[in-house]
Formats: structure tokens, sequence, C-alpha cells
């Protein structure tokens, strides 16, 4: 078999237990493929030793018939996972360094269910941006190019180096987290699969926090299924985090049966933005279309709160953000300041975390640490928790008078290229995520799928949003919308 | 609520991040262009609304008041910038 890194996750394993192909062969085609790829610079701690490793020892079991759901398939694993001996950094120079003593639990449950870990993936710095520009590596660079142009464009963020990296076929799949759509909008940027579970489905141990009422881990693949396969492998109940659901985690592949007659599928009218671009609009008006044909109900919704969503989530995210980074203080891991005589530890903090921690880093904890400070607690951190009640509660009506899923576009745009957004303000960069971040202030499941082109010939991107704990139902109506919408395309290999 | 540059340094100084002075008006400028976008909240009514504490209703479990886990003093102290005899080291806290 050729262009083994090429395939996705159902292929390889079906491949695998045939005997046509073995894990040594597909994780030596996507080592070749990491070290052909460093323009794209989304393997950012590259493990070949790790790899062959697991991948020899993955034929093994195959060859003993004892393979477990993803026995042998190469994964890349983005940096905010901490992985035993390997370095473990949040693309963060304050953990510059850092070699954890421990596993993740989900990259711990993926290694258990036999995959191979070809290495660490480029991001957002401790997941706080957009489009991986805020990283200690430097940009990820998303394999997509315009028509015609050269210009680098930004895979997206902050699960960046994992939608780069999927999409230019350097791993079969890889794993990202969502704090306010860190999966689904590189998804979308670089015509892939992601999906962000229910918050609890995955185990947030291990995994550096950025906002730990809003983080969640999630599969980003070639496929749904691809999707289906490893979102199971990750998920089910750790006691080591106390908001991880003692649920049992149902066979996801065996939901996608691609019939969704009779399903109905909401589509909000406040999603409909001023200024939305019209290839924009399309998209969305097509994928309803798409899932009518397949025999879904079509309805119109109303989630009134969904203008506050962001800037709620700009309250509660800095807060918890600023009260979780308080661990990065020179003393137990990572980077410490060189101090000069007379400095005293107040020195050493402020000193450590003004040259550990980016600029975007920096703005976040100090917002969240003014938002979070006496006098003004009331007024941002309490009122922002209030609102996101409000919001929660917009999708609990809906769902109760009926609606089964709903229809929205991942981004605002397609990708813009990378240095574009520099001159513009914080704000500006924020209301990317102005169609994700409901999804995790409510905690809801929602999947990113690649629906089209836009008129330069960059991917676009729908999104589904479904109800707690039914991922298995909104992998199948994604299933019906990657059949109808027929997504093909890939990027041409510049690199 | 606008911040000025007194109200920034004093957020840094809290945040225990070293801003330098001349950076400090520009940081004022970015934290009110933020607060300024915060603000919009104000519009909503929320008299009555419960501020959320957990997105899945749920009480925190419990566990047996017992020991799971320690003796682990290397791997705790593997990733110190500065550890010494089975200690942190940190510079002089107390005079």
């Amino acid at each position: 078999m050729s262009d083994l890194n090429k395939l996705g996750l159902a292929e390889a394993r079906d491949a695998l237990r045939k005997g046509d192909t073995t894990s040594v062969e597909l994780t030596e085609a996507c080592l070749k493929a990491i070290d052909a790829a460093d323009a794209l610079n989304a393997f950012v701690h590259k493990t070949p030793e790790v790899a062959m490793e697991r991948a020899k020892a993955a034929d093994e079991r195959i060859k003993a018939g004892d393979a477990p759901s993803m026995c042998g398939l190469p994964v890349g694993i983005k940096d905010l996972f901490c992985t035993k001996g390997v370095a473990s950094q949040a693309a963060s120079g304050i953990l510059e360094g850092f070699k954890p003593e421990y596993e993740s639990t989900v990259s711990q449950k993926l290694a258990d269910a036999g995959s191979v870990m070809l290495g660490k993936l480029n991001m957002d710095e401790f997941a706080m941006g957009s489009s991986n520009e805020t990283s200690v590596y430097g940009n990820a660079v998303s394999p997509w190019r315009r028509d015609g142009d050269e210009a680098q464009i930004t895979p997206g963020g902050s699960s960046g180096g994992s939608a780069a990296a999927v999409a230019a076929d350097l791993c079969l799949a890889a794993t990202g987290t969502d704090t306010g759509g860190s999966i689904r909008q590189p998804a979308a940027f670089t015509g892939t699969v992601g999906i962000k579970p229910t918050y609890g489905r995955c185990s947030r141990w291990g995994i550096v926090a950025f906002a730990s009422s809003l983080d969640q881990a999630g599969p980003m693949t070639k496929s749904v299924r691809d999707a289906a396969i490893m979102l199971e492998a990750m998920c089910g109940h750790d006691p080591k985090d106390s908001t991880s659901a003692e649920l049992a985690v149902p066979d996801f592949e065996a939901m996608l049966t691609g019939d969704i007659k009779g399903k109905k599928i909401g589509i909000p009218k406040e999603y409909r933005m001023d200024g939305m671009p019209e290839e924009i609009s399309k998209l969305w008006a097509d994928g309803a279309e798409m899932l009518k044909a397949a025999g879904a109900e079509i309805v119109d919704i109303s989630l009134p709160h969904t203008k506050y969503a962001l800037p709620a989530y700009y309250v509660i995210a800095p807060a918890e953000a600023s009260s979780n980074l308080a661990r990065y203080d020179g003393v137990r891991y990572g980077h410490r300041a060189a101090l000069e005589a007379g400095d005293g530890i107040t020195e050493m903090y402020e000193k450590t975390r003004a040259e550990g921690f980016g600029s975007e880093v920096q703005r976040r904890v100090m917002i969240g640490t003014y938002v979070l400070s006496a006098g003004f607690y009331d007024a941002y951190y309490n009122r922002a928790r209030r609102v996101r009640t409000l919001i929660k509660k917009d999708f609990e009506d809906v769902f109760a008078a009926g609606v089964d899923a709903i229809l929205t576009p991942a981004t605002p745009s397609a990708a813009f290229g990378l240095g574009e957004m520099t001159e513009a303000d914080p704000v500006q960069m924020y209301l990317n995520d102005v169609f994700t971040v409901t999804v995790n202030l409510a905690g809801l499941p929602g999947v990113a799928v690649p629906a089209g082109l836009d008129k330069q010939g960059l991917p676009l991107g729908l999104q589904l949003i479904g109800k707690p704990w039914e991922e298995g139902d909104l992998l199948n109506t994604a299933y019906a919308l990657e059949n109808a919408a027929g997504f093909v395309a890939k990027p041409q290999q510049w690199w | 609520m606008s911040i000025d540059q007194s109200t920034a340094a004093k957020v840094a100084k809290l945040a225990r991040i070293k801003v330098e002075d001349d950076a400090l008006p520009a940081l004022a400028d970015e934290f009110n262009n933020i607060l300024g976008f915060i603000e919009q909240l104000n519009e909503v009514d929320v008299s009555g609304v419960e501020p959320m504490t957990s997105v899945t209703p749920q009480r925190l479990k419990r566990r047996v008041d017992e020991v799971t886990d320690g003796g682990q003093q290397p791997k705790v102290l593997a990733n110190a910038p500065d550890a010494r005899e089975g200690f942190f080291a940190v510079p002089k806290v107390v005079e």
C-alpha cells in the first residue's frame, strides 16, 4: 500500500486487521511525512522512538488477535496533554524543560487502546488564541493556501498544530482541546472534523488547565467515522477528575447509520450576524437543505442570549485562567527568571511570570485578576455566571421543545492569513469564537464538519450542536451531513 | 468603568507579573478595550438568576478520607528549577 499516512483511522484499522499493512509501516510513513513538513511547524516535539516501540508492540497484539480499538494507529497529541517523560509545555516559555512524571488520562486511554504517539503538536500558548500565533514555538502553518497565492494561512487555534497535522496527512488523527472553540474552529479552517464532547465526557486530569469549567478534550480527524472511533477511546469516567461523568460510553461508531429521518434540526436566528459573508450564509442554507433532503425537519429557533456569550466568556475564562495559572511561580517546574542581588521571592514571581508568559496570556491573567478583585467580583464575575445560566437555559428550552440538534456556521469566515490580524485589537480576534463559545458555556457537545470551499479555495465548516451526553446521535447527524456535503478537497502539497 | 495607569499597575502587582512603567499606558488601554466589550453584560436582566457553579447538575463526589498516594519526593522535585536536600529552594522569604 502507498501513502499510508493519508489513510483515516477506520481505513487503517481495517487494513491492519486484514493484514494488508502493519503498524510499523503506517508509523514509518507518518514519521517520514512529519520530517518533510517542518515548514508547517505542526509537530513541535517529535517522538519517533516512542512511536516505533508502540508500533512494534501493536503489531504483536494484532498478530496475537488481541487488538483494542485503535491498535497500531498513529496519532499526534496536542502539547497541552501531559505525556510521561516527553516535553509538555502548553506552548509556553514558562514550562520550558518540563517533562511530566505522569501521563494524562486521555493520552493514557489512547495508549491503552493501542494507538501510537508520533509526537506533540503546536498550539496557542495555554490554549489562548484562535490562530496559533501566540505559541512559544512560533506559528503553526495551514497546509491550505488561497488559490494562486503563497501567503501563509492560519490553521486556526488553539489546536492549530493538530488541525494542520491532520489536514496535511502527517498523522491519521490528533487530540485537541476546546475551551471556547479550539477544536471546532481549527477543524473548520482546515477541512477536518472536530468534536468537543459534553463537559465531563473526557477526563481533564493531566491536561494543562486553562478554564476548568469550560475545558474539554476531543478528537480531530479526517472523517466523522474516525471521530466516533477516537472519541470512544478518549471518553470514560475517571476518579481523578471530580467533574468526570460516571456514565457508560456507547459504541459511537455503531450509531452511525446515516438515518436522520424525523430528526428536528433547529436554525437559530441569532446566529445570522450583521455583515455575515454571503458564502457563509449560503453554506448554512445549503447545509439545512441537505439535512432536510435526508429526512430531517428544519425549524427556526431562538437562542436569545447568544449575543452575550462572548462577553460572558471573556470574564469567566480569564477569571479561571488567572487562578489556574497562579501555579506557574518558578518554584516547582519550568522557567525561573535570573535574579539580581537583593531580589526576594516577590521579585522572583514577578520576573519569572513576565518572562515566561507571552503577551496574550499576561493580558488574560490580568483581566481575570481584575474581574475577581475586591469590588468587581459581583459586577463582573458573578454577573457573567448569571448570564451563563441564561445561555444554558436558552438551549434547554429549545431541546425541551423537541429539537434534536442545532445547525450553525462553525466560523464567521474562512481562515485568515498569518499576521493579518496583528494590527486588530484583541476583541476582533475573540470574535472568531462567536458561534462556538455558547456550546462551552452550556457544556454541550458540538462538532465541526467540512462542508465546502470559499471562492478563494479555503475550507468552510458547519457546526452541529447536540443534547448533553448524546454525542452518538450528534455524530450520526454529522455523518448524514458529511455524506450529503461530499467534501473531498485536500490541500495541494507545497511544503 | 475606566482603568487608569495606577489601576493597571495594581492589577499587574496582584497578578504577580512585572510590567515596566512605560508599558502601563498601553496596558490600561487594552484593559479598557476589553472591559468595554464585557460591559455589554450590563444590558441583561439577571434579577433572580442564580450564578452557575456547575454546568452539569451534580454533587461533588466524596471519598473515604484516607491516604491513597504519596512517597514520591524525587518525582515531585524532578522538574524544579532549584531543589536541594529534598526541598524546593527559593530566595530568602524571612529575614
